[in-house]
């Protein structure tokens, strides 16, 4: 075990990665001397060499495209996209390529790209610097989609994208990076699957799903929670396309309540999606609707503000009093005035 | 010429000379009258095309405008969904084409079937996506092609990515991206090159101008002869009269052998003329004057190289029987591929969107299935009720 940050993890990810298949390369905007602007290329390009840590012209969409030619000669690319919300001028080549190109040759071509995109709020950013764009992703047929929440998982999981034949976007929650953890370096990538959903707080009230830079917050909730007698199960979903609704769906008949809490914007996001789905497995079993406890649809707000927009623990566990039925939460107005 | 169309070819403005040409010259060989002019530069890339290499060339050419040909009347026939024709374009096609090598790569767009063809391409592949029977029609490695791309412009970045591994890989390949008039308005085109440029990455970048994005003249796109952006970029630029199969094997080749010799990307601008329909589905009449049609099927490139072969004594009616029938059948092996082509399963439309099991797709075909099979053994699929 070694202690590093969220950061360190992603790098040391990397690097393994890169030491096992000389067929990775990274590309992006400022990824070699400089090392990123959050250093998670730290050190690589000195290593590997400028042929396989490639400073990219600045621009998205080439940076996507070109990954694409690289994938069809037989190449691994890992993107990084600078910000989350640069990654809007690549939307293009990742929906309608790098999405589809498997599907579009019955499988004769494979796009094992993975993108990295530093994703989230809470760093005082301005525009563009903060945003959660992921259900643009995980609305999009041939992506895998996922986020990961603690150093361990950042270190395996960016291994298991690399070593993935499909696309992968990787989010990672900037705000955590300088988070510490124990990691073990020598745990075999292939030995989990980075699709699995994981319960990291048992629970029997409250399903609480989450994912990313919310999952410590709602880790914390939890916490908060049993000391007024509520327990929260927890779910930190890590695969966000697919989900893996098995394990939350498990939960959800044991507690009959379920929460869900992201950053991004609540209408027509992945918590829509989660709710409906866990509606229709197990309707039954529901105490009540399902709540979100989200973003506002807004645009990504200026920095002052931010604390408003984001979810924190004093929300999250007001929406975990909604589901309770307790009279304290504000947060359910169908009643009222609305 | 308020259109911005190309300067006329017959009509003096090129300019054949000694040394290597400058961007706007456009490089003929061959002119609209079937005339082999000498050029300085060029005719020492050629010099191995011989009479039996000129009537290859003619041959290709005539196999691939039967076989625009065939597919327009299966679409008419109902055999198609949608058909977009390349007539007017062999030599642009068929000379490049016949440049590259095996290992070579072609990124091309959705009207480059002579390309294809001159891959190795089976022909009935050419079809499948058009007549809706797959979502691409062949896999890209068996003949170095991937398949059409719909999407102006963005198969130029894969060839620049591509061309980019190559350079990785330490290997001469080259990556060939085809693309027209309209795509050079595209970012993915720009910031290809830039890419290209910035890597000296091994690509050869072929714009077939045919004047028409559409309904757009490619006045709309660009208000100087494109081959002039490439120098801006730092890659160097070649004007070729795209009708002249000869000058754009010329071309070609100078480029080809430029990038596998280390010295990067080339743009090739191929003046031509889209003399057919966008696809099937269009209607030029609604934009385009007749009499512009005219004056370019005076330039046709068949007819062209049929003058010239006729003026070498290469044109006798036992090498014309020859090609007639060559192309005879091929498009009867295409036709007979078309109607025999087997129909998709309903499973198949949620193969390979992964290269894996996915719970979410898994569990949407599981239901799908069962919703099938409840119509029983016989009624498989509702076709009553989907229109």
């Amino acid at each position: 075990m070694t202690t590093m940050t969220f950061g360190r993890a992603i790098t040391a990810g990397l690097r393994r990665a890169m030491d096992d298949d000389p067929k990775v390369i990274l590309m992006g905007e400022d990824i070699g001397k400089l090392g990123g602007v959050f250093r998670i290329t730290d050190g690589l390009q000195k290593d590997f060499g400028p042929h396989r840590v490639l400073d990219s012209p600045l621009a998205e969409a080439g940076i996507m495209g070109t990954a694409v030619g690289m994938a069809y000669r037989g190449y691994r690319p890992v993107v990084e996209i600078q910000f989350d919300g640069f990654v809007y001028p690549a939307f293009d080549q990742i929906v309608c390529q790098v999405a589809k190109l498997h599907y579009r040759t019955q499988g004769a071509v494979t796009m094992p790209i993975t993108i990295r995109v530093p994703f989230g709020g809470g760093i005082g950013s301005p525009e563009h610097h903060s945003e959660s764009p992921e259900a643009y992703f995980t609305h999009t047929s041939g992506l895998r989609v996922v986020s990961v929440s603690n150093p361990q998982d950042a270190y395996t999981m960016i291994q298991q994208a690399i070593a993935c034949n499909d696309p992968v976007l990787y989010f990672e929650p900037k705000r955590r990076y300088h988070v510490k953890g124990e990691v073990d370096e020598a745990v075999d990538p292939a030995s989990s699957d980075m699709g699995a959903a994981r319960v990291i707080t048992r629970g029997t009230d409250v399903t609480l799903v989450t994912y990313g830079p919310l999952v410590p917050t709602a880790r914390d909730a939890a916490v908060a929670a049993s000391d007024d007698g509520t327990s929260i199960e927890v779910i930190d979903l890590r695969s966000l396309a697919p989900v893996d609704f098995a394990t939350v769906e498990a939960s959800v008949r044991k507690t009959g309540r379920l929460v869900i809490t992201h950053e991004a914007a609540q209408s027509g996001g992945l918590g829509a999606e989660i709710a409906a789905s866990i509606t229709e497995r197990c309707f039954d079993h529901l105490e009540h609707a399902p709540v979100r406890v989200t973003g506002f649809d807004i645009p990504y707000p200026y920095s002052k503000l931010e604390f408003h927009h984001l979810p924190d623990l004093d929300r999250i566990l007001d929406g975990v009093d909604r589901v309770m039925r307790r009279p304290n939460s504000l947060s359910g107005l169908e009643g009222g005035a609305l | 010429m308020t259109d911005g169309s190309s300067p006329d070819l017959a009509s003096g403005t090129v300019h054949p000379g000694p040394s290597r040409p400058g961007a706007d010259e456009l490089v003929q060989l061959v002119d609209p009258h079937g005339v082999r002019h000498p050029h300085g530069h060029y005719d020492a890339l050629v010099a191995d095309v011989d009479g039996p290499a000129l009537q290859k060339l003619y041959e290709d050419m005539v196999v691939v405008r039967r076989i625009d040909a065939e597919a327009t009347a299966l679409q008419r026939q109902g055999e198609l969904a949608l058909w977009p024709p390349l007539l007017g374009q062999e030599a642009a096609q068929i000379g490049s084409g016949r440049a590259l090598r095996s290992d070579d790569f072609v990124f091309s767009s959705y009207r480059e079937n002579a390309v294809a063809y001159c891959r190795g391409v089976d022909l009935a592949d050419i079809l499948r996506v058009w007549r809706g029977n797959a979502s691409s029609g062949w896999d890209p490695y068996t003949i170095n092609m991937a398949t059409p791309q719909v999407i102006i412009g963005a198969q130029t970045l894969h060839a620049t990515g591509y061309a980019m591994g190559i350079l990785n890989d330490g290997a001469d390949a080259v990556a060939v991206t085809y693309f027209g008039d309209g795509a050079t308005s595209q970012g993915d085109v720009n910031e290809a090159m830039v890419f290209a440029a910035s890597y000296q990455a091994p690509v050869v970048f072929f714009c077939q101008n045919n004047h028409w994005a559409i309904s757009e003249p490619v006045g709309l796109q660009a208000h100087v002869p494109i081959a002039r952006r490439a120098p801006g970029f730092g890659i160097p630029s070649v004007r070729v009269d795209g009708n002249d199969v000869l000058a754009c094997l010329a071309v070609t080749r100078e480029a080809l052998a430029r990038a596998r010799s280390g010295g990067g990307p080339t743009f090739i601008e191929a003046v031509t003329y889209r003399m057919g329909p966008h696809t099937t589905a269009d209607d030029p009449t609604r934009y385009r004057d007749a009499n512009e049609l005219e004056d370019w099927a005076a330039r046709d490139p068949l007819a062209r190289l049929a003058t010239l072969l006729d003026s070498l004594g290469l044109l006798d009616a036992d090498y014309t029987d020859s090609v007639k029938a060559t192309a005879d059948a091929v498009a009867a092996e295409l036709r007979e591929g078309c109607l025999s082509m087997p129909e998709p399963a309903p499973s198949d439309v949620f193969r390979h969107v992964y290269s894996a099991p996915n719970s979410w797709l898994d569990r949407q075909q599981d239901h799908y299935e069962r919703y099938l099979a409840s119509f029983g053994p016989d009624g498989g699929t509702p076709q009553e009720g989907r229109r």
